[in-house]
């Protein structure tokens, strides 16, 4: 039977990018690179649900979650220090389909880069990241040893090529692409792969439960509509029915 | 100590799972044994598959959230192929909650439930967020009844009628809901609301108005089931906002027989047994040996 909510002791919890936390929590966890956790960081129903983040890491007990400061939640998780108590649920959803054989490119674009890190410490392959940001680069340096190349586009051009990431890469080269980021440039990965090569995209959707039962973050697929937080949130790229 | 009963069929315990926050049970079965559970109200069931509404479907408010999930579900006939044998596994009450945007949707959603073990039917006839859940029905108490009436005739179940909060008079529509043959009532489903997006200068939702859930309405529900219970001599499951025992014994004593948890599922999903146990240490501590004793006990003031 899986555990309910249970408390995570913060180990650090830093701003590693404006805005851009990496937060590391003591405590006996699991996971598979993909799945997520769903968090509280407050006591009280407001704000009234918890909040899904992604496993970045996870080593020696310890886990590593990465987040954006978007609203009332996650600007309440900043503020808490080591020591502090955060509640988690999870792991949740299905993770990424490992595959340990031939060319791999992971493309990420702004927070999406957060479940790249565990993904690729446990892909046994030849790894070239992408990773797309709209201002300052961040978390590459966690993920460069266990990558080949490394290559970074910024909006602003503060950092790496000017413009967007999928203008670095090339579908071709590839055996098998991992992807998580933004709907819109996830839609571009899908579509300069198709019929080429494999690609695997980690969707992001508003979720109330994060366990499957509130039907609140489903995307259309080719099998109907599926629930990002329990089908999902990896998906077969082909599999993900887009509307232009 | 917890049992009650509602025409004539036996709860374990007054703590039922709301329609659309609990599926059909089966992720919950992963955190805790559902058949602790009183009862489970199944999602809201059409007599076609749907797949419910495009765009944003969930938007959270303070101490609440809007919903426009649109009644994604399986049809009447896949809940009975393929969800209704697990649930009949499990020692609870069933009940089919059943939306439609015809009498005969509703009619022939009936018959086939018939056939069935489910236990009874929660005839909603107030989901806001789409035409199917029935809501245009649940507003006018004289459409309200027709549609209760034709469905009683032929339904072979006890028929809770679950009522919108956006009714034009709750205590009006109760009434008429029991006279043309309600067997129970449940209240409330959600409040039509509206949630922007100012950056966009537009509707959160695409459906413009979604369902507002969650403790901040509870209050409105508690004097909603309350007044309900003043008008009609049927048995009321009142549901709104329950997060906590405190929040369910408050129900039972504004008049409900059971309570139904929803919004509740999605903050933490063991929070439904956390009610029931604290129920039970309430009756103790207060020395309530029976429900019935402090029912509708608001209402002799």
């Amino acid at each position: 039977m899986a555990e309910t909510y249970k408390d995570g002791i913060i180990y650090s919890n830093t701003e590693i990018s404006p805005n851009i936390y990496e937060i590391i929590l003591e405590g006996d966890f699991e996971g598979k690179p993909g799945q997520f956790y769903m968090v509280r960081g407050w006591n009280g129903l407001d704000p009234f649900l918890p909040r899904p983040i992604s496993i970045a890491d996870l080593e020696n007990g310890r886990i590593k979650l990465l987040y954006e400061v978007r609203g009332k939640g996650t600007h309440i998780i900043s503020k808490l220090k080591k020591g502090d108590k955060l509640s988690i649920l999870g792991p949740l959803g299905n993770g990424f389909n490992i595959k340990e054989e031939g060319k791999i490119a992971l493309i990420t674009g702004g927070v999406g880069i957060a479940p790249m890190l565990y993904l690729a410490k446990n892909l046994f392959a030849e790894i070239d990241i992408f990773s797309g940001f709209r201002s300052n680069a961040y978390f590459l340096d966690q993920i460069r040893p266990y990558v080949k190349n490394t290559f970074i586009a910024t909006e602003d051009g503060s950092t790496g090529h000017k413009g967007f990431v999928t203008e670095l890469f090339d579908p071709s080269k590839y055996d098998v692409v991992y992807t998580c980021g933004p709907t819109p440039m996830m839609e571009v990965v899908m579509k300069m792969c198709k019929g080429k090569v494999p690609v695997y995209v980690s969707m992001e959707n508003r979720m109330a439960c994060g366990i499957g039962a509130c039907l609140g973050c489903t995307v259309e697929t080719t099998r109907g509509m599926e629930r990002v937080c329990k089908e999902g949130p990896v998906f077969k790229g082909e599999e993900v029915v887009l509307h232009d | 100590m917890t049992k009650v009963n509602i025409c004539g069929i036996e709860f374990k315990n007054p703590v039922i799972a709301a329609s659309g926050t609990f599926g059909f049970g089966r992720e919950f079965e992963e955190y805790y044994a559902i058949e602790k559970l009183g009862g489970i109200s199944t999602k809201g069931l059409t007599l076609n598959k749907r797949d419910g509404n495009k765009g944003i479907r969930i938007y959270e408010t303070a101490s609440g959230l809007m919903n426009s999930i649109g009644l994604q579900n399986p049809g009447v006939s896949g809940f009975i192929k393929d969800e209704l044998p697990f649930m009949e596994s499990k020692d609870t009450v069933i009940l089919a909650n059943l939306g439609g945007s015809t009498l005969d949707d509703y009619l022939q959603g009936i018959e086939l439930l018939n056939e069935t073990s489910v236990h009874m039917i929660e005839l909603n006839i107030s989901c806001p967020n789409v035409k199917e859940g029935g809501m245009a029905f649940g507003i006018k108490c004289d459409t309200a009844s027709q549609v209760v009436k034709e469905a009683k005739k032929i339904s072979k179940k006890p028929m809770i009628v679950k009522l919108s909060p956006n009714a034009e008079n709750i205590k009006d529509m109760a009434y008429a809901c029991v006279e043309a043959g309600a067997d129970g009532l449940s209240l409330i489903n959600t409040f039509n609301a509206l949630a922007i997006d100012i950056y966009k200068r537009k509707p959160i939702f695409n459906n413009i108005t979604a369902g507002l859930s969650g403790p901040c309405i509870k209050p409105i529900a508690l004097r909603m089931v309350y007044e309900v219970n003043q008008v009609v001599n049927v048995p009321i499951i009142g549901l709104g906002g329950i997060m906590t025992a405190e929040d369910a014994i408050e129900f039972i004593m504004a008049g409900a027989t059971a309570i139904q948890v929803g919004s509740a599922n999605f903050v933490n999903p063991t929070i439904s047994i956390d009610i029931i146990e604290g129920i039970e240490k309430f009756m103790e501590k207060e020395g309530v040996k029976s429900l019935e004793e402090i029912r509708g006990i608001i209402g002799r003031f």
